[in-house]
């Protein structure tokens, strides 16, 4: 497996501001942790993706020193924090309910930190007037944090940490508890935020989208350990594991026996179903008669225009139309294969040429062999179905 | 049934009108002491001789008023000193109880709960002789023992502080504990991974979290203690507190000094609940 | 934070033992001991069930004691059939402020001391009381009528005493009734009574089963309502117990009758706590 990936491009002369190495930590039976390594450069936005249960919580709660690892090695800027308590590291966390003390006013929140480290009270006042400034809450010192908004809530969170010039801000899932609409937005601010602050911010989510969109770069983590590190277009659009492709972005998935290897590729067969070619994945190899997951996204999928034939080296099947859904610019269709019964979705040109499509309708869809993913299934992990 | 319910009219009229009864039931006892503390008579009774305030500053032998009654206010100075010292004790305990079973897991934890909450179902009375039996046999072991004569193992202010501690610590744990539960954990640890120290953690987030409960605790406590009976009644020797100094005075034939008493003890109380509801009020907001 | 074999642990472990087993657990045990005892010669006791068969050949204390679980049982009752509208009419038909000060009401009497409240009914009911004179003056009786000193009387006391402990849990219990949910009984063709009986009341339950735990504890534990609206006859089994303690010296039969009256409450609440499927623990947080 992936479990030895590294930030990839680091060479000597980036600073790494957190280093893991082999981290495992078990509650009785079970493995939350299982022997993760990484290394998060200086400065980036880091997040940890994965469905709940996966062990990310875990691993920032031993980042931040309430847990510690049962064996390996947690390091930052070069040294091992391992026995120094959470607070004395130098690490802060973004609760995921934020955690801000009801029972004081926004500026005292802000100077709770300094505070605690005895810093002179003109300093702190000078200090922490910065802190809301850069937040944009520069009047809202006095206010009490039941006063604030949602939004604003996250930003004092984000400052009282930040106010501590931490090496490492951590982030548990801070934006959950947000409607929709606030979550577009705060994502964008807070991406924008780090990298005006230049501050290394480890990211937890268990929202695909809020760590394609903010990240430098994303570990994917199942099970306890990371499935793939890496830039968010490398996750999209290599996939290394089966459950990276099946969790990051959407996909329609076959389950298939391979039937014949090529050097890259492989011919498979569905059950009962049609015989798709791909290209073979991830770092386990694949031999003829062994079963494997495919995948393909739906927006790499074509519709044949009726009187045109597919290309003879894509994949295509015969559909018919069970139902259009219609989601402005994500609109897809849902279509039924008709040899197995699958059902498959579809994305819709933004050109809008087939909103006219009909329910029953029957069509043809194909899609390119290099857009077909195939992963050994024998390396999956037991909860790793999507 | 709910106001998005219409109901015939009469229903209506008919359950206001049982409201209205039931609140004239509950605040006539109240108004009936409360104005006989001003009538012009020897007797808290009809008729209605005119308005005094003989029974709160009268100064002579036929018409005692609170206010130079020395006795009365010796018990008032009593139950003060008793309610003291309970709050003080049962708040303290009612503390540590409070982290000890929301903050620790160990064996048994379900049965000391259980236990925890006994001296709530435990008759007043059966409380009191239960402690008064202990306390004496002890006493009477001392005697015979050491030949030592333990005061305070006998009936008197010790025992009526530990006979009213004894139940008001469950009622104030049951406070103070349901406010520790409802506590986000993670405040704690945010002020943790703020740079706090753990004493320091407990000093300037648990404890601030914790104190609207301890003043309404304290409050409840306060008047619990001042005005128990059942369990003072079985504890209490020459010294005796308010209640059982009224409680006499009652039996003897009152006058409408009692009145005047109650009333006050009435304005204090319900000065004191409004504090605690409003501290309540707070600690939501 | 939480290693529970820390110094913390133990520390706030010290408390919480000292006060419930000095104050709670050995005054019972030496109760139970007292009760078991006969006195054989001066200063010479032998184990004995002797006090235990005085009580039970002795038909007046027994039937004092019967007596005092029927009443209760009956206040219990009546306090619940009283309480009830009133419940739900502060908790779903009010809203906003007239709620909260109705709820307010209905506690602040409670504030006020026992005896107080029962010193209210006294002027209230007795020969020359508010309510005897207000049906002369309105010529239903023609002399004075004594309304006092009667279990009519007691039962007033006690109905009226218990009524907080009664409304406060089901009022909460019936907070947390959603209206959607009394809305969708009747869009599914229900009416007020299937409504009641199918929807409300099961919802209620475990506010009315501690409500009725609590308020039967405390009127069979009670002593002063009975004694001073009761007067002489009022047989209550705490004045006996009392007796014995206090004029007659008989700590023996005393200690026997407080374990009885434990057993008695404990064998009703755990009878409640069966049929109604609850715990003590649940009922009492």
């Amino acid at each position: 497996m992936t479990q030895n990936v590294t930030a990839k491009n680091s060479n000597n002369s980036t600073i790494i501001d957190l280093e893991t190495r082999n981290v495992n930590k078990h509650y009785g039976d079970f493995t939350a942790v299982d022997d993760v390594s990484l290394k998060i450069e200086k400065g980036s936005f880091f997040s940890i993706l994965g469905p709940s249960g996966c062990g990310k919580t875990t691993l920032l709660r031993m980042i931040a020193g309430f847990d510690e690892p049962d064996s390996g090695d947690i390091l930052i800027q070069g040294s091992s924090v391992l026995g120094v308590p959470a607070n004395k590291r130098p690490a802060n966390m973004v609760f995921q309910h934020l955690a801000l003390f009801p029972m004081m006013s926004v500026a005292d929140n802000v100077a709770y930190g300094l505070k605690q480290r005895k810093v002179a009270s003109a300093e702190i006042n000078k200090r922490v007037k910065n802190a809301l400034e850069s937040v944009d809450l520069g009047d809202s010192g006095k206010k009490k944090i039941s006063q604030l908004s949602g939004g604003q809530k996250q930003r004092i969170a984000i400052a009282r940490c930040l106010v501590l010039e931490p090496k490492l801000l951590l982030l548990d899932e801070p934006l959950g508890a947000l409607d929709l609409k606030l979550r577009e937005h705060m994502k964008v601010e807070l991406k924008q935020m780090q990298s005006r602050v230049g501050t290394t911010f480890i990211y937890i989510t268990h929202d695909q989208s809020e760590a394609l969109v903010m990240s430098n770069k994303v570990a994917v983590m199942n099970n306890g350990a990371f499935e793939q590190v890496g830039t968010p277009s490398d996750l999209y659009y290599h996939p290394e594991t089966s459950f990276v492709a099946g969790f990051v972005g959407d996909a329609n998935k076959w389950q298939a026996k391979v039937t014949q290897v090529d050097n890259v590729s492989c011919t498979t067969q569905v059950a009962n179903g049609p015989a798709l070619r791909g290209k073979i994945n991830g770092t386990a190899p694949i031999a003829v008669g062994e079963k494997v997951d495919v995948f393909v996204r739906p927006e790499a999928i074509k519709i044949v225009q009726s009187g045109q034939t597919a290309d003879q080296n894509e994949n295509s099947l015969q559909c018919t139309v069970v139902d259009l859904l219609f989601n402005g610019a994500n609109s897809t269709a849902l279509l039924v294969d008709v040899a197995s019964g699958k059902e498959l979705h579809v994305a819709l040109p933004q050109t809008g040429e087939f909103i006219g499509l009909q329910k029953g309708e029957a069509l043809t869809i194909s899609w390119s062999q290099d857009q077909t993913h195939c992963f050994s299934s024998k390396f999956l992990h037991p909860r790793a179905d999507t | 049934m709910i106001p998005s319910i219409s109901q015939p009219a009469s229903l209506r009229w008919t359950y206001r009108a049982y409201i209205l009864l039931f609140y004239i039931f509950l605040i006539a006892p109240l108004a009936v002491v409360a104005t006989f503390a001003f009538n012009d008579s020897l007797f808290p009774s009809l008729p209605w001789n005119g308005f005094t305030l003989d029974w709160f500053t009268s100064d002579t032998p036929q018409r005692l008023g609170v206010f130079s009654d020395s006795a009365m206010l010796e018990s008032v100075g009593v139950s003060a000193f008793i309610a003291f010292w309970v709050t003080a004790l049962s708040i303290f305990v009612a503390t540590t109880n409070a982290f000890l079973f929301e903050r620790y897991d160990f064996r048994f934890k379900e049965f000391l709960y259980m236990l925890m909450l006994l001296p709530l179902v435990i008759p007043g009375v059966i409380l009191g002789i239960s402690i008064l039996i202990s306390s004496n046999s002890m006493a009477n072991y001392m005697d015979e023992v050491f030949n030592l004569e333990v005061e305070f193992l006998r009936p008197g202010l010790v025992l009526v502080i530990l006979g009213q501690f004894a139940f008001i610590t469950t009622i104030a744990t049951m406070v103070i504990g349901a406010r520790l539960r409802k506590m986000d954990r993670s405040l704690e640890e945010a002020a943790y991974n703020l740079g706090a120290t753990k004493t320091s953690v407990l000093r300037t987030i648990t404890l601030p979290y914790l104190r609207p409960a301890m003043i309404g605790a304290g409050i409840v406590a306060f008047l619990m203690s001042f005005e128990n009976f059942n369990t003072t009644l079985m504890l209490t020797s020459s010294d005796s507190p308010l209640t059982i100094t009224m409680f006499d005075r009652l039996r003897e034939g009152s006058t409408p000094e009692l009145n005047a008493v109650s009333l006050l003890l009435m304005i204090v109380s319900g000065v004191l609940a409004l504090i605690s509801v409003f501290v309540q009020k707070k600690e939501d907001s | 934070m939480k290693q529970h074999t820390s110094i913390f642990f133990w520390l706030l472990l010290a408390p919480f033992a000292l006060w419930l087993i000095l104050l709670v657990i050995i005054p019972h045990i030496d109760m139970l001991g007292i009760a078991l005892r006969e006195q054989t010669a001066p200063r010479e006791y032998a184990f004995s069930f002797k006090n235990f068969i005085e009580f039970f050949t002795e038909p007046l204390y027994w039937r004092t004691f019967m007596r005092t679980a029927v009443m209760s049982i009956l206040a219990t009752a009546l306090t619940l059939l009283i309480a009830f509208p009133v419940s739900y009419y502060i908790a779903k038909m009010l809203r906003g402020r007239s709620k909260s000060f109705l709820f307010l009401l209905c506690l602040i009497p409670f504030w006020v001391s026992e005896l107080v409240r029962t010193y209210g009914w006294m002027i209230l009911l007795r020969e020359t009381g508010v309510i005897s004179n207000a049906l002369q003056w309105a010529g239903l009786v023609s002399g004075p009528v004594e309304l006092l000193y009667n279990d009519a009387a007691i039962m007033v006391g006690l109905v009226y005493t218990s009524m907080l402990f009664m409304v406060v849990p089901l009022v909460t219990v019936l907070e947390s009734l959603d209206d959607d949910i009394i809305e969708a009984s009747y869009d599914l063709g229900g009416n007020m009574w299937t409504t009641m009986r199918q929807i409300v009341i099961p919802h209620a339950m475990p506010g009315i089963v501690s409500g009725c735990i609590i308020v039967f504890m405390m009127t069979l534990g009670n002593y002063l309502t009975p004694n001073l609206l009761g007067g002489k006859d009022s047989l209550w089994f705490t004045e006996q117990i009392y007796t014995q303690f206090i004029t007659r010296f008989n700590w023996e039969l005393g200690s026997a009758f407080g374990i009885l009256l434990l057993l008695l409450s404990s064998l009703i609440v755990w009878l409640g706590l069966k049929l109604s499927r609850q715990t003590l623990t649940s009922t009492m947080t």
